[in-house]
């Protein structure tokens, strides 16, 4: 049942969870006028206490194809935080208003404090470094329209794996599904986290590999994520001169990839994949981006509460 | 060499690492009991070469579940009518709260005043905990 829960930490749901709100998503893609009237009188606040194009659209848009309303603000400057007022508060004012919450912060564990203090659902949109669950669940919903199923692939991640929240997001949740093989490919300084390693892929027996060239391992992939490796993770100019080149995606790299390959971005994307990648049949991210807003819509639905026939 | 008396009744906190008994003092708020209470530094050990002791008066029954976090080796002795009556083995707490402040500057725990800095043990073995808001890992120990 997953009225009234928040979605705070990805793993917060069982993968039947999950799956339920990729069914109600794939429904709503299939049929997206049955749902245009199902959140008709539901008011989504949105407190985005740091700025975002796509995750506060994203759910805005998901709020009123369904029919409901949309309140919040975009930055702290503009709500009470400036003046000093605490998340606690914040969100047991915004309870009083609204009937459901996506909240992104810059402080970790912020969307946490907000579920401890609320009688609404909280949905994290974002909390520092630490959590995406929707963009999770987005990633998700990606790989299973696509390509039909969540299991038996070989995934790949490429680029910041150590401060990159949507790769360990996704790394967990997928760690939960049959037959996962991971290949993760970064300089040696953004490697996954000791915690990643240890404490999902190692504790629960994961195949994976560490290496750091892109083209070593791309005619394997099934599915390739690909982040955004930023100069200024790098220790040294060097290195970053020298492994730069790896973590960019271009129509060579491809070459040797499979024909059914994935490619997928959360983006904002800089200069990761080429533009010329773009038109390639492969190239899923932005049509991720559209996913993301269907899935959302299946969450708001299921914490609300609301079906079709309600 | 200092002499302090043995105690009839209470606690006896021993195997302290040298140094950090007033840390553990404060901790538990020793201050604010009227018992008579001792903290010797840098008692000669065999084990450790040297260590800190407390000495509670007149007490059993305060929760020293947490020294198992600051430190396992620790031991807790409770003394009834001058002898030891029963040796408590220290774990790890399920979880902690307001014992250490999470160090993660970008922990919503840096700004929000109200909440407890809160960890729950993830890994028995290394001794890991959690920060239940940002998931940064601390040992005990």
């Amino acid at each position: 049942m997953l009225k009234g829960r928040h979605l705070i930490d990805p793993m917060d749901f069982s993968t039947e969870e999950i799956n339920e709100i990729l069914d109600l998503a794939g429904e709503i893609i299939a049929n997206p006028k049955f749902y245009a009237d199902v959140c008709k009188g539901y008011v989504l606040a949105t407190l985005f206490f740091e700025p975002s194009t796509r995750t506060r659209l994203s759910f805005e848009a998901a709020m009123l194809r369904l029919g409901g309303s949309v309140m919040g603000f975009s930055s702290a400057e503009s709500s009470s935080a400036a003046k000093g007022e605490s998340v606690a508060d914040t969100i047991r004012t915004i309870a009083c208003y609204a009937d459901i919450c996506a909240m992104r912060h810059p402080k970790e564990g912020a969307p946490k404090v907000a579920e401890m203090y609320s009688d609404i659902p909280i949905i994290n949109g974002g909390d520092g470094g630490h959590q995406h669950p929707t963009q999770t669940l987005t990633d998700l919903l990606t790989i299973r329209s696509i390509r039909g199923r969540i299991s038996d692939y070989t995934v790949g991640f490429c680029g910041d794996l150590k401060f990159g929240r949507t790769v360990h997001s996704l790394i967990k949740a997928l760690s939960r599904y049959e037959n996962i093989k991971f290949m993760l490919v970064s300089p040696e300084e953004l490697r996954v986290p000791d915690y990643i390693r240890e404490e999902v892929l190692i504790k629960n027996n994961i195949n994976f590999v560490e290496v750091d060239k892109l083209e070593e391992i791309m005619p394997s992939l099934d599915v390739l994520y690909m982040t955004r490796v930023q100069r200024e993770r790098f220790f040294n100019e060097e290195d970053y001169i020298r492994l730069k080149d790896s973590y960019i995606l271009d129509l060579k790299k491809l070459e040797n990839a499979k024909d059914d390959l994935i490619i997928m971005h959360p983006l904002p994307r800089v200069n990761e994949i080429a533009v010329e990648v773009d038109k390639d049949h492969r190239a899923a991210y932005f049509k991720q981006a559209k996913y993301g807003m269907y899935v959302r819509m299946s969450l708001i639905m299921k914490l609300l509460g609301v079906s079709v026939n309600a | 060499m200092l002499n302090v008396d043995s105690i009839e009744r209470g606690i006896v906190i021993d195997h302290i690492k040298a140094g950090r008994g007033m840390f553990i003092y404060n901790y538990l708020k020793l201050d604010e009991l009227d018992s008579c209470i001792a903290l010797i530094k840098n008692v000669r050990s065999e084990k450790q070469g040297k260590k800190d002791l407390i000495k509670i008066d007149d007490i059993i029954d305060i929760n020293l579940e947490v020294l198992g976090f600051i430190d396992p080796k620790i031991t807790v002795n409770i003394v009834e009518k001058g002898h030891i009556v029963k040796k408590i083995n220290l774990a790890l707490p399920d979880t902690i709260v307001d014992v250490v402040k999470c160090k993660n500057p970008r922990c919503i725990t840096s700004v929000e005043n109200s909440i407890n800095h809160e960890f729950r043990l993830t890994d028995m073995e290394k001794g890991s905990y959690r920060c239940v808001y940002c998931d940064s890992i601390y040992s005990a120990g």
